[in-house]
């Protein structure tokens, strides 16, 4: 059937921007994921799935100029030890980047994966982003599979020493960048990613991860701070049975941002945690888009999304838990709260179960409000003026989040980052 | 009644509820049909029908032209397609939207003019005799003392109003309470500034079909400062092959009264499902009240998922003034397909709304319903509680909107979901709206999803109760918060219900 014109229009001018990469073993996947995309069509307001965000930013031919912040403090994780994968403006940089060796791993760019022959990819590149067009269609996720010019296959077969880190520069104020990773966890393999920076004026990033049985991956990504970028990531992750998936996404600021999980437990006894605090202030639009299924028995899924929001800021979550009929003695917990720091601020979510197995238990909360003030007022009363008052409890607020993480360097990392930005904004 | 059939009471439970409890707890009891004789309009919908059923209510030319002009919009409309339900497509042209009983084509003075088939299937539906001679419109009855409470009923049968008991002593305390047709012959005023003013003629699909082709309904007016002698009900009865119901309802509670109202519907056994599209707008006047409490027991379909009545039904509420509150309470056990989201526009300051369902679903059954909570007004409430059952192949969903808008400071709402699975070929889905837009509300939504507790299961067996039996109270103790907010009227048949449509689900 023909989209309407409604959509094909945005959707064909904004194809017309952009460039088929040049052949390859990837190329059958990027003709599939062209044809995928024009058959949904790019996001409209109207769209159900975008009730709450505006996609139009994300969509245009051109993207929206954005300023290269000045950073005034020391990058994140830059005291752990980790080996750096550096892209500027969405394109690899190996002056700046580690040697990318590191036993238990192995990496490469995605447009090397041919020459050398990588076969795990064909089962992963576009195909997990595929899967994941049911029931919802993510069409920007099909643009980046289709159009993406840089990324990396990270391959785990062991127990790296330490983190593999993804940083992003943002240099160019128009840049319009779009990324992909594959990612793939040997049975019993257990790594971690880090992913941090602003990326670009305007970012399109997807991860498809495949985590084979028994494997653990831990992912934490810091997205940036004072910046005018607008962003709409994808991370597609399978599960193998007694895998494990524990993800964190610490937002601060950006002027669009719209993080989407999409989850997949396949094999049976699969942990998939994912969490996200946010801070925003001003002009400011969050928009965390969860979706799991349970396709397997006796797994548990757990979401824990924070959101402290003032001057105007829009915090918005959309999660869902889909159990399939089968997957018996599922456990899924679903949490989504914000903390209107003030009147203008808005909280939209949307938090869906879809059930089709009987013996599970699935539980979701959703509760938004200000600041609790017998809290204040007791704080108060210690002798701790209102400002810090209110910075102590916004933290232990967002600490349940942060809690989620579970190398506690990262998480305490963050939390004092978390800090001195409250402070500093106060 | 048959020696056979009587069953041993202790003193002091009379036997019509002993005949109605066995009534309501075997199979669908209200899928016989009334053999009578019918007129109707020609099958299909077209303005020429709009118009017909118009002057078969001998409406004044500004309601012709209303209907019209909605009938006008609704062929621009598309069917909504976002719910969690899937049925054939209906083909809005091979129904009759009018079908009347040939004898009520004359209004009937007396309980010899009443058509005794009509009188037969209101004694069978279990309306007590008193009101049913009431209901038949018997001069003198009602002086007669009405036994236990009184309930003043409106009688839908297919499209036309057969009658409404107690019409004078509610008069005497200035309450009007007709069929709709009457209402807009006897007070054009009230109907032409309260119709379509919480439900606007192009609200949705279902919406403006009825207002184009709304055959009756009941009409409802309590003049401040009045407290409703006594609850109003409304039963709605679809006989009539091949045909829909389009009923409206409207309900104004003016400055400082009160109103409790009542809704039943059963319909015929058929293989073929048939459509029911209602109307329902309640308009809450400054610290006036008005509860609404239905219990939906129209045909289901069976248990190959033939037959049954699709229910796309429209109901909200306007709390127009301060302190306004209003109270929806629903007991969903029937029909093949419900779309259904009774809902609060809480524009007075202060103002309340409640929202307490139990959905019932079994065999092929879908029920996709909620509620909508707009918070207009300062300090404003607003409670949720839902607990959907699904057994056998049945899908059941709550879809609700909690809205705070920015002007409503200090507003609070909770919202309770909890479903519960029995088998595992049924599902049960979850899909509430939250939004806030200003910080001095309090939202809180919480759901869960569970089987039967085993231990509780195991402890009623060890006490001696069989699995079904147990079932049943276990299912009842997780109902309870719903079944409280019932009037007293509904309290037993809801238990009963409950208990009835888990029959069989067990292992």
């Amino acid at each position: 059937m023909a989209l309407p014109d409604l959509k094909q229009d945005p959707t064909e001018a904004r194809l017309a921007r952009l460039t088929l990469p040049e052949g390859g073993c990837l190329a059958p996947a990027r003709q599939e994921a062209l044809a995928r995309l024009r058959a949904m069509g790019l996001p409209q307001r109207r769209d159900e799935y975008w009730k709450f965000t505006r996609p139009d930013a994300l969509i245009q031919p051109d993207p929206i100029p954005a300023s290269v912040g000045v950073l005034d403090e020391t990058p994140i994780f830059d005291a752990i030890d980790r080996l750096k994968i550096v892209f500027v403006d969405g394109v690899f940089d190996p002056e700046a980047s580690d040697d990318l060796t590191l036993e238990g791993v192995q990496i490469d760019r995605i447009a090397d994966i041919c020459g050398k022959d990588i076969h795990w990819t064909k089962d992963i590149f576009g195909v997990l982003e595929a899967r994941g067009q049911t029931p919802v269609a993510r069409p920007l996720a099909a643009l980046s599979t289709a159009f993406a010019t840089d990324g990396v296959a990270i391959h785990v077969t062991g127990k790296p020493a330490k983190p593999i880190s993804l940083i992003y520069r943002h240099e160019n104020e128009t840049s319009d960048v779009l990324l992909h990773h594959v990612i793939r966890v040997d049975p019993g393999a257990v790594a971690t990613i880090l992913e941090n920076g602003p990326a670009a004026a305007r970012l399109n990033k997807v991860t498809e991860i495949d985590i084979a049985d028994g494997g653990t991956l831990h992912h934490v990504r810091a997205q940036g701070r004072d910046h005018e970028r607008r962003a709409a990531t994808h991370m597609f992750t399978r599960m193998g049975e007694g895998s494990v998936y524990k993800s964190f996404t610490l937002t601060v600021n950006g002027v669009l941002t719209r993080n989407e999980q999409v989850v997949e437990l396949t094999g049976d006894n699969a942990i998939a945690h994912v969490a996200g605090a946010c801070v925003g202030d001003g002009d400011f639009h969050h928009d965390d888009t969860v979706f799991i299924t349970h396709d397997a028995q006796n797994c548990e899924s757990r979401q824990v999304f924070k959101k402290v929001l003032r001057n105007g800021a829009v915090g918005v979550f959309q999660g869902k838990i889909l159990v399939k009929p089968g997957a018996q003695k599922t456990d899924g917990y679903q949490i989504s709260q914000s903390l209107m720091l003030d009147d203008d601020s808005q909280f939209l979510a949307k938090p869906e179960l879809e059930i089709y197995a009987d013996d599970v238990a699935c539980s979701h909360g959703s509760t938004s409000g200000a600041i609790d003030e017998e809290g204040l007022f007791y704080l108060r009363s210690r002798g701790v003026p209102k400002g810090e008052a209110t910075d102590l409890l916004t933290q232990a607020f967002l600490a349940e989040a942060l809690d989620e993480i579970e190398d506690k360097t990262l998480s305490e990392d963050l939390l004092e980052r978390l800090r001195g930005w409250l402070t500093r904004r106060r | 009644m048959a020696v056979e059939d009587q069953t041993q009471v202790k003193e002091g439970v009379d036997q019509d509820t002993v005949d109605a409890v066995r009534e309501v707890g075997g199979a669908y009891k209200y899928g016989w049909e009334t053999d009578i004789e019918m007129d109707y309009a020609p099958k299909g919908l077209t303005e020429d029908i709009v118009r017909l059923i118009s002057s078969n209510n001998g409406e004044p030319e500004w309601m012709t032209q209303w209907r019209l002009q909605a009938y006008a919009r609704w062929l621009k409309m598309k069917e909504p397609d976002w719910a969690m339900i899937d049925y054939p497509e209906i083909d809005f042209q091979d129904q009759y939207y009018y079908a009347r009983p040939k004898s009520m084509e004359v209004k009937p003075k007396s309980l010899d003019d009443v058509d005794p088939k009509l009188l037969a299937t209101y004694a069978k539906l279990g309306i007590p005799l008193k009101e049913q001679m009431i209901l038949a419109g018997v001069e003198g009855a009602e002086s007669a003392p009405a036994e236990g409470r009184k309930v003043a009923v409106d009688a839908v049968f297919d499209s036309v109003s057969v009658g409404t008991t107690f019409q004078a002593e509610l008069k005497r305390a200035g309450v009007i309470f007709c069929s709709i047709s009457e209402a807009i012959k006897e007070h054009p005023e009230l109907v032409k500034k309260y119709l379509g003013s919480v439900v606007p003629v192009s609200d949705n699909f279902y919406a403006t079909l009825n207002s184009a082709v709304f055959s009756d309904g009941s009409f409802v007016y309590v003049p401040p400062g009045v407290r409703c002698p006594m609850e109003l009900s409304t039963y709605f009865r679809i006989n009539a092959e091949n045909t829909g119901q389009f009923e409206r309802t409207l309900i104004i509670a003016d400055k400082g009264s009160f109103v409790s109202y009542l809704e039943g519907c059963t319909a015929p056994q058929r293989d073929k499902a048939q459509l029911h599209a209602a109307v329902v707008e309640i308009i809450i006047e400054e610290d006036a009240e008005v509860k609404y409490s239905t219990v939906q027991n129209w045909y289901p379909g069976d248990e190959q998922g033939k037959g049954g009545i699709y229910n796309f039904v429209t109901k909200r509420a306007d709390c127009r003034g301060d302190r306004a509150k209003v109270m929806w309470t629903q007991v969903e056990t029937g029909s093949a397909v419900t779309w259904k989201y009774p809902s609060c526009i809480l524009r007075g300051d202060e103002s309340q709304g409640e929202f307490y369902s139990i959905a019932i679903t079994n065999n092929m059954q879908q029920a996709d319903t909620g509620t909508k909570m707009v918070h207009l007004g300062k300090n404003t409430r607003s409670r949720i509680v839902s607990k959907g059952i699904s057994a056998g192949h049945a899908q059941n969903t709550y879809r609700g909107l909690v809205s705070m808008h920015p002007k409503a400071k200090n507003s609070r709402n909770y919202t309770q979901c909890d479903s519960l699975l029995i088998g595992d070929k049924c599902g049960a889905h979850t899909v509430p709206y939250i939004e806030v837009k200003n910080n001095s509300s309090r939202v809180e939504h919480e759901a869960t999803t569970s089987k039967v507790d085993e231990d509780q299961l195991f402890y009623c067996r060890s006490r001696g109760m069989d699995e079904e039996e147990s079932v049943a109270l276990v299912v009842n103790g997780f109902c309870k918060d719903v079944l409280q907010a019932l009037p007293m009227e509904f309290a037993m048949e809801a238990q009963q219900l409950v208990a009835i449509s888990l029959e069989g689900s067990v292992g």
